[in-house]
Order: structure tokens, then C-alpha cells, then sequence
């Protein structure tokens, strides 16, 4: 290395020299040098002298004309090109595209010397982007320079690797690369230089506070030292006391980033928050709702809302309002205290965050309030005083709520107005009727109304309001609230169709749908009976009509083509329900106002899986926590309030009105962070799940279970803890053995209830669902191990090759030893015939395709040719040639396979082409399932932890386990053979697997059981990635 | 990460511009308007720091020239802050009078 170094600085001087003088070791370079520096000048002097916007379109495409004609006249030398380049970026740079000079960027980067290849990549990397087609050309250029023995040619390379290299051109450079990295560091290396920076950042500068704070980030990030924390703390501190506004924010940052491993330091700074908290300068205050949103919990959320709700009034930038309309209904419905709250909460979301709001909180919403919780009484409750609030709110005559705010309150009143008493069904229904009749209501919204006219017109006898609403609409111009008016017409009149149409709070039950539709089967029959042409599916008839333009090719087709397109239309038909599941539920972990949920949660996480990380700090916290924590808990505590020690009493006296009030704000704020800050962080690390059950018994007691879980399993390690927090811990450990009871208890009963539930449905099967589930299963079966090709030669391809002598192909020995699939046909004529045997290695999916000449002399020149596939990527050449094969044998080829562009299912085709008696093709397609490019990952529990917080794209999903896999263990030793997934590690109820895309995406995956449900989360840095597994572990989960 | 650097005036004339992260051309100039908007709106007692969209806007004043940096997330603010310094400094010297 060092003599690279020593020639690159012998080289230096010159270039210096070239650059400052004009005159390089080129010589001649003076006056183009000249020229160059007084060209571009000369245009920016112009640009700037000219006054108007138009005058500089005018020259700029002038300059661009004629940078067009030099760069493309074949006698410019790369010194003029050098030139060139400089200002074509100065012309894109002011917004002109100049798209004729991108290539010759790339060739002046390829060809120039030392200084002109500097400009030519400085230009690829201003003009080019990631997924720009010239960049292929680079490839080369860049991994020549990275072998150069000039440290600047190689740090130029380096420099547009960062910049522009996509994702796929990676591989080609990742070994020079880490070739160029020399040390590991670990935190113990780290401490020291630590431990220095702090030490010696005393100078007041911006820079110095900007390296301390990386430092207090790192030393909260890395392996903890108790001495370092604590200095960390201190700095904070230096930082959020700080005068200055910008060292303030950095302060708040910084204890955004930390409050969850060290809530004592929120307690510390309580009165300097709850002043940020009313500061003129909005973007503070944002960063402090942002702080008060992670200490938020059961106790202090009715402050902290109030407060971000007030925040939400004031701001108008729509980003911001969706942000924090999501944390609000987010914190609501995890802390919601009481329903009244609640309702209030999310009516204040509805109307102030309109339109903009993401669909999933009006969705979640309602969801919950139809799911309910176990109580059956508190679930009336909380959906009577829905309906209650809901037609107070419409009682105001002129107000004008957001579309998604009525909607919400339309689908309520529908569902449950009836169980107020006191309110007549006529007095709701006259409501309803005047939205109806407002121009501000779309049409979206109308339906939606309608909906809820019909579900209350179904319980009630007759109304008045509803038969003029049927009058009025009835001749509407909208056609769709005339199509409503005329179907609520005609339920009206059977009212008992009616009734059974819109059974009361059967929004959750299953609905048995009929999805063969076999009761068109007699007007099927019918119309096949006139003539008319049998249905065919979308897709099957876009393939056929491909495979009508293909056969323009004067080429006739193998039996095996039909049974390809049939087998395609199949796994068409059952990759997109999967898949749109599995994109549903990962829409709200894309939405951005719930990014920094996820590295709330993920805080937690970190918490169960982190081997160490956590107690060290624990220990630490506990042992400065006896002191302040009594204070500030026993005096927070709100029935305890008129009895503060004797200490803070004194502080209280000398205390001004105005700060007693901030006082007590911050008593309500940060209350429950004290003593029992590590059991609510281990409820934060649950709140992935309980999203959507607020308030379930189950879930609450299922955390509960899981505390005492991870205490006894940690007992010896949480001794101290223990130890010294003794009071809150007794109760709560009371309490938790009764509640664990109650689980287990109630745990039981619905398992038995799903049970007795599943076996009434079942007996209950008509004949009709009998031939549904034949025909899932019989499609479950042929989808039951995607390894084994799902392409079943068809039954007369068998015949024949029974009767034939077999030419059986077999793997290699050294093959035969892996894991694969069996060998089955691909396709076959008179002539040949294809197998095929899907190998997967560790590090690819090796296709083995067989030819076997069936016929009695040799074939010459048989070429087995790949086309090109949105979804698979084939490592080294798409084609293959066999020169001969001898009559009656087979020969083999291999060919390895990424998956490219991730799908559940996709078709990789080809064809072979022959030489008999004229040049034949067969074609033949393969199909590739996502699983065949997945292996294990081994990690440890440890890097697991590390990685997770490193991926962002998660998706989460509740999946039912079936009887056979009642424990955990079974589960995921289900996930671990079907889906050859690596167990990394199981604790109590909670397992977490890995594994990997080929070649090297990582796909992690969290599991945790919970009253018959498994629930799954999944993180990868590959978006696409965690739909597509989820939707195969749901498969899997099904089958199993 | 930086993902744009820009110089506008007070005016909204775009001075100079480098994005880091590739933005349609006709997107720029939208963005490039937007920013300084949010930039004038601010008085001189608040703080540096912008949030704006998914991402922070880190800007310094310079009589009537804004400079003005885009970054994600993990960057951070104080050190572009003082970049922006050093990068105006370092203006200073080479054109000797900015």
C-alpha cells in the first residue's frame, strides 16, 4: 500500500502544477488551458449580464448547439472535451437537459488522463442516476480504476461507486472493495477515543457541539459503559440548557434518541421540555411533541395528546398534519384511559387532520369499534357513546366536516345507532337525509350514508323519512343514489329479506362466499346451451391471444405448450390474492407517519433480543435512580400530590405562580416514567400487535404473561432490579398471577370456542361448500410443496413415455448429494425431449436441464437458448449449445438463477432449437417459485438484534395456527423446513428466524404466539421481500 | 446524508445548485421554490433547522444569499451547519471577495 501511496504523491506535483498553471506534463495544454477557464467565464459573465429568464433559454440553447456539434466532431481531443464537459454541467446544473454529452462523460472518464478522467466522472456523477442505462458502460472503467495502483484514480472510482452504483452492479465491484477496507472496530476500540472527544470538546464552537453530539449518539448506540453514559448524560444536558436555539433543538434530538434506554434524563429536564413545549418557534415545539410521543403512557397520555392536538390547530403543512395525525390516533388507541376520551380523541383527528389522513386510521378505527373487546358491556358502551357524540356533532346546523370524518360517523350510526334507546330511529334517519341533500358531501360519502340509511331502515317498521328519500333519489341523476334508492325500495318491502340481509353487529362475522359461483351454474348451462363460447379468464385469453401472434412464426407447438399455459393460468390466478394481502398490510408500515413508530417499537425489540446492551445500563440506572426517582415518582402520583417531600416542598415555596403551573404540567407529563419505566418499555416492544385490540382482555393479559415470562426466565439476571424496586414489583407481581390465571383461563375458552366454532361451521357445510373445499384442496395440492414443479406432464406425454424405452436422465453424483427437486418434463417432440431438475445450492438456484435425443441418429448443433425474464436474472450466458448428441443418450446443462425483481411466482421461458430435417424450436417455460432463491441465514441472536434496527421495510400479520402447530416451536419448525428459514433463537413465546434472497437479501422475521394467532413480522431492506414470504408462511401455515 | 445543496437569493434565483440524489430537472426548480419560501418565512431567533416533507433543511444567511442543505435523518444538523460556514469561507478566499 505504501508504495501505491509514495508513486500517487510523486505524481501529485504535476497535476497540481497542470491544474494551477495551465501547463501540465502534457506541455502543449497552456492555451486550451486558457481557453477553457475564459469559455466557461465568458458564459457565466453572459448569464449573469442578461435580465431576463427567456434571454437565457435563448443563449444557453445556442451554447448547447454548439457544445453539441464540438463533443460530436470526431477530431475533438479529450482536452477540448474536458472543457466541454465543464460546461455542459454548468448548462444542466441551471436545468438544461444536455443528454447528447452523457456518453462522452463516460468515455472522457474511460480514456482521460489523470485530470480529465476526474472531470469525466465528476460529469457521470452529476448527470447520471442509479437506474440510468449508460451506466452499464462504467462498469468497466470503474473496476479498472479500482485496481490502479494511483490512490486518486482509485479514490475517483470509489467516489461514483457511492454515488451512482445501482443495487445489481454492486456484486461486480464488492470484492475490490472490501479488499480496501482494513480494520474492524469494536467498542471497546471505541471507548477510548470516546472518552478523549468528550474530554477535550470544551471550546465553545457549532463543531465541537456537532462531534459531541455523534459522540453521545454513539455512545448510546454502541456496547454501554456506565462512565460514558453518564458523561453522554451530562453532555445532553450542556446541550439542552444551552441559550442557543440551534444547541437546544440538538438537545432535544439527542434525548428523543436516548429517553427509552434513560427516562430518568426526561425527568431531569422535565421544566426545560415543558419550556420547549411553548417556544415561538414551531419546528422546536414539533421536536418536543416528537419526545413527549416516546415517554407517552398510560398515564400521561390525555396531557401529551392535548398537546399535540393543540400543535396539530396551528400547523398547515400537510406532511406535518399526516405525521402527527397518525401518532395521535396511534397513542389513542394503545392509552386510550376511558371511551369518552377516546371518541373525543378521534373525533379531533377526524376533523382536524380531513382528508389527508392515511385510510388506515378511519379503517383501524372502525375496525376496532366492530371487533370490541371481550367485555361485551364496555364494547356497547364505547360504541353508544360513539353514536351519542356522533349526532351531537351533527346537530350543528352549518358545520362542515371532512368526508372521511362522515363516512366514519355514517358506518357507526348504521351499524350501532340502535342501541341508544332514547333516540329515535326517525330523528338519525332525518340527519342522514340532509347530508344527503348537502353539496359538500361527495358521492364517495353519499354512499356511504346511503349504506346507513338502509342498515337502520332495516329496524325500524316504516318511516316517513326514508320513503321520501326513495322518492327523492329515485329519479336521481347520480346513478348510483338512484341504484341505493331503488334497492332500498325493494328491501322495504320484505322487510323480513331485509333483516336477514343486515343482521345487527355482523360486520366481523365470516361471510361464506361462494367463490366458484356455482349458482350461475344453470344460467351457465343455459347459455352454453344457446352457443354461446365457454368463459375463459382474463388471463387465458390474453395468452392465448399471445400465443396466436407467436404462431405467426410458422411454428407448430408441442402438446407440453398447452399444459404450460394452463399451469400458468393457475399460479396467474393465486400469486395476486397473496399478494395484494400482503401489500395491504405492509401500506401502513410505508406510510411515514408511522416511521418513527417503528423505531419506537423497535426500541423495545432491541430490549427482548439484545444479549447484553440492556442490564448493564439497567444496573447503572438503578443506582442512581434511588434519589431523584422517589421524588419525582411519589410526588407525580396524582392522589399523592398535596404531600410532597420535604425537600421539594421547599422548592415549591420559592417558586413563582407561573412556574407552579409548569410544575404541574410536568407532574402530568411525565408521570409513570419513574420506577416503572422498564415494565412499559417491555409493553412498548408489544405494541406491534396490540394496535388493533386496544383494550382486549386477552392481549393485556398476554402482556402481562409475557413481563412474568421474561422475568423468570431473567430472574438472575434481573435480580437487582428486582431487588431495589420493591414495592411497585410486589403489586405487580400480585396482580400478574391473577391476571396470568384469567389468561390461561380465558385462553382456553377460545381455543375451545374456535373449535366448537369450526366444527358447527363444517357439519353445517352444504354439499355446495364441500365442493369449494374439493377444489381449494385439490389446488392446495397441487400448490402443496412448490419445490416439486408445479408443471404435472400431462397425462398423454406420460403414456407415451411409458411406452417408450425410457431415456431416464439423472443428476450428476456430484449434484445428487444436494438438495433438489425431482426430474419431470418440460416438453418434448418426436425428436427430443426436456427434463428438467431444479438444484438449490447454497448460493444460487441451479437449473439442470436434460436433452434426450430420442431419435436414432446424432443431433447437430442443439441450442438451448433463455429469454430474457422481468423477474430472473441467469448468472453467465442465457444460452447453451450442445454441438452433438448422440442418438438415444442425454446430455445436461446448468444454469444458475437469481431472482432479480421479486414475485411469488413467476415463468422463466426458452426454447430449443434443432436441426432434423429443417430447423425446429420447441419452447418450454419453467416455473420459479420465490422460495427456490431462499436459504437459511445463520446469525446470532446478537447480530439479529443489530440488523433488525438496520432494516426499515417491515410488514406485520396476524396468521390463525392450526391445531397441528398449537405450540410455537411447532410453528416455526413448520416456517424452518417449508420455507428453510434459520431458527435463530426462542424465547418463551417469542421465536425470530432468518434468511436470505439469493444472492444475499436478508429477511428477518419475528414471531410471537398469542391465543391460537401467530403473529409475524417481518423486516428486510428489500421492500417487495416480506409480502412475498408472508404470503408463503401463510400458505405453508394453511397446508400444514 | 446530504441530499441537496443549494445557494438561492432572496429573490428565489437559484444561484447554485447539486443534488445528490438524482430529482427530475422540472421537479428542482418546484423544490428549489418551496425551500426558500420556508427559509424567508423564518425570523432570526429561531432555530436553524427545518423539518420539511421526510426531510431537514439546514440553512444560513448570507445578506441576501440563502445557503441552503437538504439532509435525511441520521445527519447531523450542527455539522452541516458549520459546512455551510467552512463551504462559504472557503468561497471567500478563492474569489477573494464574496
Amino acid at each position: 500500500m505504501s508504495d501505491v501511496v509514495e508513486r500517487t504523491l510523486s505524481v501529485l506535483p504535476g497535476l497540481l502544477g497542470q491544474h494551477d498553471l495551465g501547463a501540465g506534463p502534457g506541455g502543449a495544454g497552456g492555451p486550451g488551458r486558457v481557453s477553457a477557464t475564459s469559455r466557461l467565464g465568458s458564459l457565466i459573465r453572459s448569464i449573469t449580464a442578461l435580465t431576463s429568464k427567456h434571454e437565457e433559454e435563448k443563449l444557453i440553447q445556442q451554447e448547447l448547439t454548439s457544445l453539441k456539434a464540438t463533443v460530436s466532431a470526431p477530431t475533438t481531443t479529450l482536452r477540448l472535451m474536458k472543457e466541454c464537459m465543464v460546461r455542459l454541467i454548468y448548462c444542466e446544473m441551471l436545468g438544461y437537459e444536455s443528454s447528447f454529452g452523457y456518453i462522452h462523460a463516460i468515455k472522457l472518464a474511460q480514456q482521460g488522463n489523470l485530470l480529465e478522467k476526474r472531470v469525466g466522472y465528476l460529469a457521470v456523477s452529476l448527470f447520471l442516476h442509479e437506474n440510468h442505462e449508460l451506466l452499464l458502460l462504467l462498469v468497466n472503467t470503474v473496476v479498472k480504476d479500482l485496481q490502479s495502483t494511483n490512490l486518486v484514480e482509485v479514490c475517483m472510482a470509489l467516489t461514483v461507486v457511492s454515488q451512482i452504483f445501482p443495487r445489481e452492479m454492486i456484486p461486480a465491484v464488492l470484492p475490490l472493495i472490501e479488499d480496501k477496507l482494513q480494520h474492524s472496530k469494536t467498542s471497546e476500540l471505541m471507548y477510548d477515543v470516546l472518552d478523549e472527544s468528550l474530554r477535550r470538546a470544551e471550546i465553545n464552537h457549532n463543531i465541537t457541539y456537532a462531534i459531541l453530539f455523534e459522540c453521545v449518539q454513539t455512545i448510546y448506540t454502541i456496547h454501554p459503559k456506565s462512565e460514558l453514559l453518564e458523561k453522554a448524560a451530562k453532555c445532553i444536558g450542556k446541550f439542552v440548557l444551552s441559550p442557543k436555539i440551534n444547541l437546544k433543538y440538538l438537545g432535544l434530538k439527542a434525548l428523543t434518541y436516548v429517553i427509552q434506554q434513560d427516562p430518568n434524563l426526561a425527568l431531569q429536564h422535565q421544566m426545560t421540555i415543558i419550556e420547549c413545549l411553548d417556544h415561538p418557534d414551531p419546528i422546536i415545539k414539533r421536536e418536543t411533541l416528537e419526545l413527549l410521543y416516546r415517554i407517552t403512557n398510560g398515564q400521561n397520555v390525555i396531557v401529551i395528546v392535548q398537546k399535540m392536538l393543540d400543535y396539530l390547530k396551528e400547523s398547515k403543512e400537510e406532511y406535518a398534519i399526516i405525521n402527527l395525525v397518525g401518532k395521535i390516533a396511534e397513542l389513542a388507541e394503545k392509552y386510550a384511559p376511558d371511551n369518552e376520551w377516546f371518541i373525543q380523541t378521534m373525533n379531533a383527528v377526524f376533523s382536524v387532520g380531513g382528508d389527508v389522513v392515511h385510510p388506515d386510521i378511519p379503517n383501524n378505527f372502525l375496525r376496532l369499534l366492530a371487533e370490541g373487546f371481550d367485555d361485551g358491556k364496555e364494547d356497547d358502551q364505547l360504541r353508544m357513546y360513539a353514536v351519542q357524540s356522533y349526532l351531537a356533532l351533527l346537530e350543528e346546523e352549518d358545520a362542515l366536516y371532512p368526508q372521511k370524518f362522515l363516512q366514519v360517523m355514517s358506518w357507526v350510526l348504521g351499524e350501532y345507532s340502535s342501541l341508544v334507546a332514547d333516540v329515535d330511529p326517525e330523528v338519525i334517519l332525518t340527519k342522514l337525509h340532509s347530508l344527503l341533500k348537502k353539496t359538500f358531501v361527495t358521492s364517495e360519502t353519499k354512499v356511504w350514508i346511503m349504506a346507513a340509511v338502509t342498515k337502520i331502515a332495516s329496524r325500524t317498521s316504516c318511516s316517513k323519512t326514508v320513503d321520501k328519500l326513495i322518492g327523492e333519489f329515485s329519479n336521481s341523476l347520480d346513478t348510483y343514489m338512484r341504484q341505493y334508492a331503488f334497492e332500498l325500495k325493494h328491501l322495504c318491502e320484505d322487510k323480513a329479506l331485509m333483516k336477514t340481509l343486515l343482521p345487527f353487529d355482523a360486520s366481523c362475522n365470516d361471510m361464506v362466499v361462494d367463490a366458484s359461483l356455482s349458482f350461475l351454474d344453470g344460467f351457465v348451462a343455459e347459455g352454453l346451451g344457446r352457443g354461446a363460447a365457454p368463459y375463459k379468464p382474463h388471463h387465458q385469453r390474453q395468452e392465448e391471444k399471445l400465443s396466436q401472434e407467436k404462431a405467426l412464426n410458422f411454428e407448430p407447438y408441442g402438446l407440453s405448450f398447452a399444459s404450460s399455459v394452463s399451469s400458468s393460468g393457475v399460479t396467474g390466478r393465486q400469486s395476486p390474492t397473496g399478494l395484494s394481502f400482503g401489500s395491504d398490510t405492509s401500506g401502513n408500515s410505508a406510510e411515514t407517519g408511522h416511521k418513527e413508530t417503528n423505531t419506537l417499537k423497535l426500541e423495545g425489540v432491541r430490549k427482548l433480543w439484545g444479549k447484553e446492551g440492556y442490564l448493564p445500563k439497567k444496573e447503572n440506572k438503578v443506582g442512581k435512580e434511588n434519589e431523584p426517582q422517589t421524588v419525582s415518582c411519589g410526588s407525580l402520583l396524582p392522589g399523592q400530590a398535596g404531600d410532597p417531600p420535604a425537600s421539594r416542598s421547599d422548592q415549591v415555596a420559592s417558586l413563582s405562580e407561573e412556574d407552579k403551573e409548569k410544575q404541574q404540567l410536568a407532574s402530568t407529563l411525565f408521570i409513570g416514567l419513574g420506577s416503572n419505566a422498564g415494565v412499559s418499555l417491555m409493553g412498548k416492544a408489544d405494541t406491534a400487535t396490540q394496535k388493533f385490540k386496544r383494550k382486549s382482555k386477552i392481549n393485556e393479559t398476554q402482556n402481562s404473561e409475557e413481563d412474568s415470562d421474561f422475568q423468570n426466565s431473567g430472574a438472575s439476571d434481573f435480580g437487582p432490579l428486582l431487588d431495589t424496586v420493591p414495592i411497585n414489583m410486589e403489586d405487580c407481581e400480585g396482580n400478574i398471577h391473577t391476571r396470568l390465571r384469567k389468561a390461561s383461563l380465558c385462553s382456553s375458552d377460545i381455543v375451545e370456542d374456535n373449535l366448537v366454532f369450526e366444527t358447527s361451521q363444517s357439519l353445517k357445510k352444504s354439499g355446495l361448500d364441500d365442493r369449494l373445499s374439493d377444489s381449494m384442496l385439490s389446488q392446495s395440492s397441487l400448490f402443496a410443496d412448490s419445490n416439486i414443479e408445479i408443471f404435472q406432464p400431462s397425462p398423454s406425454a406420460q403414456c407415451e413415455s411409458a411406452s417408450k424405452p425410457p431415456l431416464v436422465p439423472s443428476l450428476p453424483e456430484e449434484l445428487e448429494e444436494l438438495n433438489h427437486s425431482g426430474v419431470v418434463e418440460l416438453c418434448q417432440s418426436d425428436a427430443l425431449a426436456l427434463h428438467l431438475c431444479k438444484v438449490w445450492t447454497d448460493d444460487s438456484l441451479l437449473l439442470t436441464v436434460f436433452v434426450s435425443n430420442k431419435t436414432a441418429s446424432a443431433l447437430n448443433a442443439v441450442n438451448l437458448v433463455f429469454e430474457e425474464a422481468e423477474h430472473f436474472q441467469i448468472l453467465e450466458s442465457p444460452t447453451y449449445q450442445f454441438p452433438v448428441i448422440e442418438a438415444q443418450s442425454v446430455e445436461c446443462c446448468q444454469k444458475c438463477v437469481w431472482m432479480d425483481k421479486i414475485c411469488t411466482q413467476g415463468i422463466l421461458s426458452g426454447s430449443v432449437n434443432y436441426q432434423s430435417e429443417m430447423e425446429t424450436r420447441l419452447d418450454f417455460s419453467i416455473t420459479l417459485s420465490l422460495l427456490d432463491f431462499i436459504r437459511p441465514m445463520e446469525m446470532t441472536t446478537e447480530d439479529f438484534g443489530k440488523l433488525w434496527l438496520s432494516l426499515s421495510n417491515d410488514v406485520k400479520q396476524n396468521i390463525k395456527m392450526s391445531c397441528s402447530q398449537d405450540s410455537l416451536s411447532a410453528a416455526l419448525n413448520t416456517l424452518q423446513q417449508k420455507l428453510k428459514l434459520h431458527i435463530v433463537d426462542i424465547i418463551g413465546n417469542e421465536g425470530i428466524l432468518a434468511c436470505q434472497l439469493l444472492p444475499s437479501v436478508p429477511c428477518l422475521l419475528h414471531c410471537r404466539t398469542h391465543s391460537g394467532m401467530l403473529a409475524l413480522w417481518f423486516r428486510s431492506p428489500c421492500s417487495a421481500l416480506p409480502d412475498g414470504l408472508l404470503y408463503q408462511c401463510q400458505k405453508v401455515m394453511e397446508e400444514s | 446524508m446530504i441530499k441537496f445543496f443549494l445557494m438561492v437569493n432572496k429573490q428565489g434565483q437559484t444561484r447554485l445548485s447539486k443534488y445528490y440524489e438524482h430529482v427530475e430537472i422540472n421537479k428542482r426548480t418546484m423544490l428549489e421554490a418551496e425551500v426558500i419560501k420556508n427559509c424567508l418565512s423564518r425570523s432570526k431567533d429561531q432555530c436553524s433547522f427545518i423539518e420539511y416533507k421526510d426531510f431537514k433543511l439546514v440553512y444560513r444567511q448570507y445578506a441576501a444569499l440563502f445557503v441552503v442543505v437538504g439532509i435525511n435523518e441520521t445527519e447531523n444538523e450542527m455539522a452541516v451547519y458549520e459546512l455551510i460556514h467552512n463551504f462559504v469561507e472557503v468561497l471567500d478566499k478563492y474569489f477573494s471577495r464574496v
